[in-house]
């Protein structure tokens, strides 16, 4: 199956090189035909499931706990300013 | 050509914490990056828990939205990069929606499908600004992972009018059903309509979102704008393309923001920290039965059973404070032979404020500053009739437009009955005796 490399590298946000771009095309696609030979196995009746914990309902009653500071909060940013998260302009 | 508008309404909910953490949902006009944690900055190994609370304000919109609510649901990730997202998706429902197929009445009888309503958690808040010499983006993940709901409808609308009713109703349930403050200028609702226009009555092959919509007003403006603008496109044998724009309240027009990514792009998959979520049929009864008595209802009963104008009926249910309010009074004001309208009356045109005032208190009001529902309407008709037939002079002076000589027969006919009793209905008599 033929991938577009540079597509599926812009939507992971992942700056790929030229090389880069040729060995993954066919490494992802290896990948592909393998997770393809799934199709063979015959699923008729069998449920279908997103999950295979088994557990069902593991929800939070609606109560606060405590936060990080804000001094925590920012620790691992590069960039900050007055408390927030500093990035490079967007739109 | 006909316009084809669909909406997606996103409504935060004011649970006490946030969709997947502890911390507090309350963010406006706190300090920045304090309401915060390891889930909801998206760092490693953190582990997302439904807030139950939330999950059950969802199911009860969609039950008050008349949906179906499939038994089983889960919850998918939605990918995507941007700085207001710190996980790089987005937790939020695909497939397999709380609640599906759902309609609101508008009053004009036209039904607007609901296509789904979904659960899924809120972003950061971004502020551009000036820094130094540096334009920058600033981040305050306070908002992050705030429990959103978003409720989607059918592209069913094909006018601006339309839509703004639709949202004021939505607006009235999601109050009365106390999961939201829904005010449109603080964003607790935000509207994103998707507009295009069809030239045959197909659905077209392009549609235009638009963003940064926050009243209703603006939303009446950005539809039209729009609309004109396509209008103008599909004249010169173009089409619209497909984007995301802007509504600038400045430029009264929308600006263009992003070219649209196709759903695809998202690349949607089952959220693998939160298992499924599973409703018993008793436990779905029990939410509809949370529900209160809804506006709409409200009126009818109004209207059929209590025998008040409708125009009054639609303004006594606007909030189910004032509403619930009505109907305590209403049921004292039965044994003191106070009827419904004029506790309406005394409702909606004296200012009264309900927080100040119990209901037995406002009927012992009414009674002494009105006889209204004692005085017999036959005896208010004769005294008026005598009035107007007393005083030709005054009556005449009424019919060329001289209004100050109502007064005057007012305090004639007033004398006439021996009696206080509201002026407006001696009002209403004279205007029905002098048409």
């Amino acid at each position: 199956m033929k991938i577009n490399v540079k597509h599926v590298a812009k939507l992971a946000n992942l700056p790929i090189s030229k090389e880069e771009e040729k060995k993954l095309e066919s490494q992802l696609s290896e990948i592909l035909d393998y997770v393809e030979k799934l199709n063979s196995v015959i699923t008729k009746g069998v449920e279908i499931t997103s999950q295979i914990t088994g557990l069902e309902n593991v929800v939070r009653e609606d109560k606060t706990e405590s936060c990080l500071t804000q001094k925590e909060a920012l620790s691992n940013a590069k960039n900050t300013h007055d408390g927030l998260y500093k990035v490079k302009k967007i739109l | 050509m006909k316009s084809v508008i669909g909406l997606e309404v996103h409504v935060e909910l004011k649970t006490k914490s946030k969709m997947f953490c502890g911390c507090p949902a309350d963010y406006f006009g706190k300090k920045p990056n304090t309401h915060t944690c390891p889930v909801c900055l998206g760092l490693p190994g953190a582990l997302p828990v439904p807030n139950k609370t939330a999950i059950q304000w969802c199911v009860m919109l969609g039950l008050a939205l008349n949906c179906k609510i499939p038994l089983t649901s889960k919850f998918d990730r939605k990918n995507y990069f941007y700085p207001d997202l710190p996980k790089g998706y987005q937790i939020s429902q695909y497939d397999e929606p709380f609640c599906l197929k759902g309609s609101l009445k508008l009053d004009n009888g036209k039904v607007i499908k609901i296509r789904r309503v979904h659960m899924e958690e809120d972003t950061g808040k971004l502020i551009h600004a000036t820094v130094g010499n540096e334009d920058v983006s600033l981040i305050d993940l306070n908002r992050s992972g705030v429990p959103l709901v978003e409720i989607v409808t059918e592209p069913d609308f094909d006018n601006s009018k339309d839509v703004k009713e639709y949202l004021q109703k939505l607006q009235q349930i999601v109050r009365y059903l106390a999961i939201s403050d829904a005010d449109m200028e603080k964003g607790d609702m935000r509207l994103e309509p998707n507009i295009s226009i069809s030239k045959d009555g197909s659905l077209p092959s392009y549609k235009v979102e638009v963003k940064n919509i926050n009243s209703f007003r603006f939303a009446e403006k950005a539809i039209d704008y729009e609309i004109k603008r396509q209008l103008e496109i599909l004249k010169n044998n173009e089409t619209p393309i497909q984007e995301t724009r802007g509504w600038d309240e400045k430029k009264q027009k929308t600006v263009s923001q992003r070219t649209k990514e196709e759903a695809s792009d998202y690349r949607y998959f089952p959220e693998p920290d939160i298992p499924p979520i599973r409703w018993t049929q008793k436990q779905l009864e029990g939410f509809r039965k949370q529900i209160p008595e809804l506006p709409h209802f409200k009126v009818q009963k109004y209207e059929n059973e209590l025998k008040i104008k409708v125009s009054d009926a639609i303004r006594v249910s606007e909030n189910i404070e004032v509403a619930q309010f009505f109907e305590k009074t209403v049921k004292i004001g039965s044994k003191h032979n106070v009827s419904p309208q004029s506790v309406a009356n005394f409702l909606l045109n004296k200012g009264v404020n309900t927080s100040n005032i119990t209901p037995a208190e406002l009927i012992k009001t009414i009674i002494s500053t009105s006889t209204y529902a004692t005085i017999d309407n036959s005896k208010i008709k004769k005294a008026v009739e005598k009035v107007l037939r007393e005083n030709p002079k005054a009556l005449n002076d009424l019919r060329v437009g001289k209004t100050q000589t109502l007064q005057f027969l007012i305090g004639k006919t007033m004398a006439e009955i021996k009696e206080k009793i509201d002026t407006k209905i001696i009002i209403e008599e004279i205007n029905r005796q002098t048409k």
